[in-house]
C-alpha cells in the first residue's frame, strides 16, 4: 500500500472529522446539558453554510468575518427556536418523543425556508485568499484550507471544553442537566441558561456548515445528511460525552475517507455499519456517556 | 362496562367500514378510487405503527424499512419472475419483514428512548442506501415500473376490494390485539416498564413481539401499495416516509385506536388539496406537525374525545368528586 | 418452622459509601415485621437488594430455599416475592380493574394471548374483583387509575403485588403521605390483607404508631447496619434505639 496515498486519505478524513465534531459537539452538548435531543441540528449546519455563502459571495465580506457571522446567525436562529417553540414542551409527559417530533418538524420547515430564500441551485464559495493552495507535508500535498479547518476545529474544541468545564457559566450550564429546580432556587435564570446553551450549540453547527462550504457545495437537504452522520458520531462517543464525540468524529471521518477510497460506491453505507457494529457490542457507545445523576 | 367501551370503538369502525365498502359504487371518478386505496393502505401502515408508538411507547423512525421491503418484494418478484408472482409476493414480503424484524429487533431493542429512535433510523437508512446503490438488482433511484397485478386484480375496482379485504382483516386483528392481555401488557410497558418487570413479565420480549407484528403489517401495506401505484421507488424506504407515518399518528391521535386512521384520511386529503398546488409540501407537513405537537398533542380524535367527555360531564353533573378519599 | 427469607451478611456500597453493612435477619411464614431507621439508614436499598433491583456485593439471600442474590427481578417475583413501592408504581392510564387484572394475568401466565379480549378471561377477572373487594376499591373498578386519591393509589399498588400471590410481600412506606385518619384505616386494612392472604409481610415505615401497632417484630437499621431486632416492647425500651433514633423524633 502506498503510504502517501494513506496519508492523503487520513488528512482528508481528519478534516471531515473536524467538521463533524463541530456539529456533533453541539448535539452532544444539547443532549448532555439541556437534555434536549435536537433532530434539526443539521439544519443549523445548512443555515450556517448558506449564511456564509451570502456573506462571502453576495455581500463580498471577508471570509473569516463571514464565518463568525454565519455562526452567530445560526446561533440566534437556534435561540429563537428554543425560546419560541421548544421551551413549551419541557417537562411534558413523554417529553423525549415530542422533542424528536418537534425538532423533526423544524427540519421540514427549515428545508423549505432555505429553498424559499436561496433557491434550489447548488451554491459554492471559493476558499479564502491565502488558503487556496497546498503545502507539502511528509512528501504529500495537503490543501492549506484543510489544515486551517483542522486547526480551527481543534481550537474551538478546546475553547468550548474550557468554557464548559472551567468557567462559572459552564458549571451552571452543566448543573442545569442535573437539577433545574435547585438552580432556580439558587437564583439562576434557568430558562435563559437553556436558551444560551442552545444558542452556543447551534452556533457551533452553523460554524461547521460555513467552514465546510468551500469543500462541499451548499445544497438544500444538506442538513439531513449531516444530522445522520453527527448522530452516529454522538452515539459512537456516548451521548453527552464531549471528548467521546471528538473521538467518534475521528473514527467516522477516517472510516468514511478510506471507504471512499476503496469501495467508492458503497462508502455512504459504512457510517451505518460502524454504528450498528458499535451499538451491538457496546450499546452505550465506545466511551461511557456523561454521567447525569438525577437528584 | 367493558362492553360499553368496546361498543364505543365499534361504531366508528362500522361507519368507516361501510363507507369504504360502498365507495367504489358511489365514486364519481377513478381518481377517487386511487385516493381511497391510498387512504386505506396508509391507514394500515399508520395503525400498525401506532401499535409500536402510541401503545407500547416505542418511537421508531425506521418503519420505512419494512414498508419498502414489502413493496420491493412485490416489485422485484413481479419484475424478475412475472406477474403471476404478485399475490405470493405480497405474503412473502410479509414473511420477509417478519424475518428481518426478528434480526433487527433484538439489536434496536438493546437501547431505549432517543437511542432506540436513532438506531431504527440508522437501520432504515442502511436499507435505503443499499436499495439506492445496488442498481443492478433494484434499479436504484429509477425504481421499478409496470407492476401490474395479474388477472382480475388488474382491474382497479377488484384490486381495491383485494386491498380492502386485507386491510380490514388486518385492522380487525390489530383491534383484537389491543383488547387482549397482550395489548394490555404493551400499554403497561409504555406506562411503567419497571412495574411490568415486577409482574414477572419481560419488557424486551414483549417489545420485540409487537415490533415484529407491526413490521409485518407495515410490509403488507407496502406490498399493497405497489399494486396501487403500479410501481415502487426508493422513496418508500426513505426516512421521510417514516416521518410521514408518524405525522399521521400524531395528527389523528396516538392515544386512540382509530386516531391513526383518521390521521391517514386527513393527511391524504390535505396532500390532495394542498400538495398539488404548492412546492412547499414539506413546509406544510412541518407546520402541521409543529402545531399538533405544541397545541394538540392528543391528536384530532383525542381532542374531540376530550371535548365530548367534558360536555357530557357538565350536563350529567353526577361525577363523584375526585381527590377525596372515599374509602372506608 | 423454617424461615422463608434468610438474609445473611449482605453488603452494598456505592462509590465507596457503604449503604448496606453486613445486614442479616430472617422472616418466618406469616410473620409481620417492620424495618425502621433514620433517613439514609439504607432501608429502601435493602428492599432493592431483596427484590433484585440491585445485587449485593457480598452476602447471601435465601428465599424459599433458593439463593436469590443477584437474580433478576422477574425471576424473584416468579418465586413468590411481591413488592409495593414507596413512590406509587401503578399503570396510570389503565382502569383500576386492568391494573390488578394485568397482574392476575401475569400470574396465570396468560399475557401472550393476543386475540381473545381481556374481559373474557374469567379466572383473572374473578380474582381481580376479589382483590378489589378486599381493598375496598371495587367501586372505582372502571376509573382510570390516575383519578384515584393518593391513598387509594397506594392501595392499588399493594393490590397489584397481592395479585401475584406472593409468599412474602415487601411494602415500602405504605402510609407515607397520608393523613392520620387514613393511616389508621390503612393499618387496619394491611392487617386484614395479611390475615386474608396468609402472607409474610416486611414493611418499611416512618410512622411509629403504624410500626408499633402492626408489627410483631421490628428491625432497626442505622447507617446501613442492623442496630437491634426485637418485639415492639423491646424496641421501645431499648436505650440504644431511643438515643440513636427515637430520641431525635420524639
Amino acid at each position: 500500500m502506498d503510504p502517501q496515498f494513506l496519508l492523503i486519505q487520513a488528512t482528508s478524513g481528519f478534516t471531515m472529522a473536524m467538521i463533524l465534531f463541530l456539529v456533533a459537539s453541539g448535539l452532544t452538548l444539547l443532549f448532555g446539558v439541556v437534555n434536549v435531543f435536537n433532530f434539526a441540528h443539521g439544519s443549523f449546519y445548512m443555515i450556517g453554510a448558506y449564511l456564509a455563502y451570502t456573506c462571502v459571495s453576495v455581500l463580498g465580506f471577508n471570509f473569516w468575518a463571514s464565518l463568525v457571522l454565519a455562526g452567530l446567525g445560526a446561533g440566534v436562529f437556534g435561540m429563537l427556536m428554543e425560546s419560541i417553540f421548544l421551551r413549551r414542551i419541557y417537562g411534558r409527559a413523554e417529553e423525549a418523543g415530542f422533542q424528536i417530533l418537534l425538532t423533526y418538524s423544524f427540519i421540514l420547515i427549515i428545508d423549505d425556508l432555505v429553498k424559499l430564500v436561496w433557491g434550489t441551485e447548488y451554491k459554492s464559495i471559493s476558499r479564502p485568499p491565502g488558503f487556496s493552495g497546498a503545502v507539502e507535508l511528509f512528501g504529500v500535498l495537503v490543501p492549506t484550507y484543510n489544515l486551517a479547518i483542522i486547526a480551527l476545529g481543534l481550537i474551538v474544541a478546546v475553547a468550548a471544553w474550557l468554557l464548559l468545564s472551567r468557567t462559572r457559566a459552564g458549571r451552571i450550564a452543566r448543573a442545569t442537566a442535573i437539577d433545574r429546580e435547585m438552580l432556580s432556587t439558587l437564583g439562576v435564570n434557568v430558562p435563559l441558561t437553556l436558551t444560551v446553551v442552545f444558542g452556543v450549540a447551534t452556533a457551533l453547527g452553523g460554524l461547521a456548515g460555513a467552514l465546510a462550504a468551500p469543500l462541499r457545495s451548499v445544497t438544500p437537504g444538506a442538513g439531513i445528511e449531516v444530522i445522520i452522520d453527527s448522530l452516529i458520531v454522538v452515539v459512537l462517543g456516548g451521548m453527552g460525552n464531549f471528548w467521546g464525540a471528538f473521538l467518534g468524529a475521528i473514527i467516522l471521518g477516517e472510516v468514511n475517507a478510506f471507504a471512499v477510497a476503496f469501495v467508492a460506491d458503497w462508502a455512504s453505507l459504512f457510517s451505518f455499519i460502524v454504528m450498528i457494529v458499535v451499538l451491538i457490542f457496546k450499546p452505550q457507545g465506545l466511551f461511557s456517556p456523561a454521567k447525569v445523576r438525577k437528584a | 362496562m367493558d362492553f360499553k367501551r368496546e361498543f364505543k370503538t365499534l361504531v366508528p369502525a362500522l361507519v368507516g367500514f361501510l363507507f369504504f365498502a360502498v365507495l367504489p359504487a358511489v365514486r364519481t371518478s377513478d381518481y377517487q378510487l386511487t385516493i381511497a386505496s391510498n387512504t386505506i393502505i396508509w391507514a394500515l401502515f399508520a395503525m400498525s405503527f401506532n401499535m409500536l408508538f402510541g401503545m407500547t411507547g416505542m418511537l421508531s423512525f425506521g418503519q420505512a424499512l419494512y414498508f419498502g421491503l414489502g413493496g420491493y418484494f412485490v416489485g422485484l418478484l413481479v419484475c424478475h419472475l412475472g406477474a403471476g408472482w404478485f399475490v405470493p409476493a405480497v405474503f412473502l414480503g410479509v414473511l420477509g419483514a417478519g424475518a428481518l424484524s426478528l434480526i433487527v429487533g433484538p439489536m434496536v431493542l438493546r437501547l431505549t428512548g432517543v437511542y432506540f429512535t436513532i438506531l431504527t433510523l440508522a437501520f432504515a437508512q442502511l436499507g435505503w442506501g443499499i436499495v439506492v446503490k445496488w442498481y443492478d438488482f433494484t434499479n436504484g433511484d429509477d425504481g421499478i415500473q409496470g407492476i401490474i397485478p395479474p388477472g382480475v386484480l388488474g382491474n382497479k375496482v377488484t384490486y381495491y376490494y383485494f386491498c380492502f379485504f386485507l386491510v380490514s382483516l388486518s385492522l380487525w386483528l390489530l383491534w383484537r390485539i389491543s383488547l387482549s392481555p397482550f395489548g394490555l401488557i404493551l400499554r403497561c410497558v409504555r406506562q411503567n416498564p419497571d412495574r411490568v418487570r415486577f409482574l414477572g413479565r419481560r419488557v424486551k420480549r414483549n417489545q420485540l413481539r409487537i415490533y415484529v407484528l407491526s413490521s409485518m403489517f407495515t410490509a403488507l401495506a407496502g406490498a399493497l401499495m405497489a399494486g396501487v401505484d403500479n410501481s415502487v421507488s426508493t422513496e418508500m424506504w426513505h426516512w421521510t416516509t417514516s416521518g410521514e407515518v408518524i405525522l399521521m399518528c400524531i395528527l389523528g391521535g396516538i392515544g386512540q385506536f382509530y386516531g391513526p386512521f383518521a390521521g391517514a384520511v386527513l393527511m391524504i386529503l390535505i396532500e390532495d388539496m394542498v400538495g398539488a398546488r404548492t412546492e412547499m409540501w414539506s413546509m406544510v407537513i412541518g407546520i402541521i406537525m409543529l402545531v399538533m405537537v405544541l397545541a394538540f398533542p392528543k391528536g384530532v380524535v383525542g381532542e374531540f374525545a376530550n371535548l365530548a367527555a367534558r360536555l357530557t360531564k357538565k350536563s350529567g353533573g353526577m361525577e363523584v368528586g375526585l381527590g377525596t378519599n372515599t374509602r372506608s | 418452622m423454617e424461615p422463608i427469607l434468610v438474609v445473611d451478611g449482605i453488603e452494598k456500597s456505592f462509590g465507596g459509601l457503604r449503604v448496606t453493612d453486613k445486614v442479616g435477619f430472617d422472616v418466618y411464614p406469616g410473620e409481620l415485621k417492620a424495618i425502621i431507621g433514620p433517613n439514609g439508614a439504607g432501608k429502601t436499598t435493602l428492599f432493592n437488594l431483596l427484590s433484585g433491583h440491585l445485587s449485593p456485593d457480598a452476602g447471601r439471600i435465601r428465599f424459599l430455599g433458593r439463593e436469590i442474590a443477584g437474580m433478576r427481578t422477574q425471576d424473584i417475583v416468579a418465586l413468590g416475592m411481591g413488592r409495593a413501592f414507596q413512590i406509587t408504581s401503578i399503570f396510570q392510564e389503565e382502569t383500576v380493574l386492568d391494573n390488578i387484572r394485568v397482574a392476575c394475568l401475569s400470574k396465570l401466565n396468560q399475557t401472550r394471548i393476543f386475540l381473545r379480549p381481556t374481559r373474557s378471561h374469567k379466572r383473572a377477572t374473578d380474582k381481580t374483583f376479589q382483590i378489589l373487594e378486599s381493598l375496598k376499591l371495587e367501586k372505582f373498578a372502571y376509573r382510570p387509575a390516575f383519578e384515584l386519591a393518593h391513598g387509594d393509589q397506594k392501595l392499588l399498588d399493594i393490590g397489584i403485588a397481592l395479585a401475584l400471590e406472593p409468599k412474602l410481600l415487601l411494602l415500602d412506606e405504605p402510609t407515607s403521605g397520608m393523613s392520620p385518619e387514613e393511616r389508621v384505616l390503612t393499618r387496619e386494612l394491611i392487617r386484614e390483607l395479611w390475615a386474608q392472604f396468609n402472607l409474610a409481610l416486611l414493611f418499611i415505615e416512618h410512622d411509629m404508631d403504624t410500626v408499633f401497632g402492626l408489627a410483631q417484630k421490628v428491625l432497626v437499621l442505622q447507617q446501613g447496619a442492623v442496630l437491634v431486632e426485637g418485639t415492639p416492647e423491646e424496641i421501645q425500651n431499648n436505650p440504644q434505639v431511643v438515643t440513636a433514633y427515637l430520641g431525635e423524633e420524639l
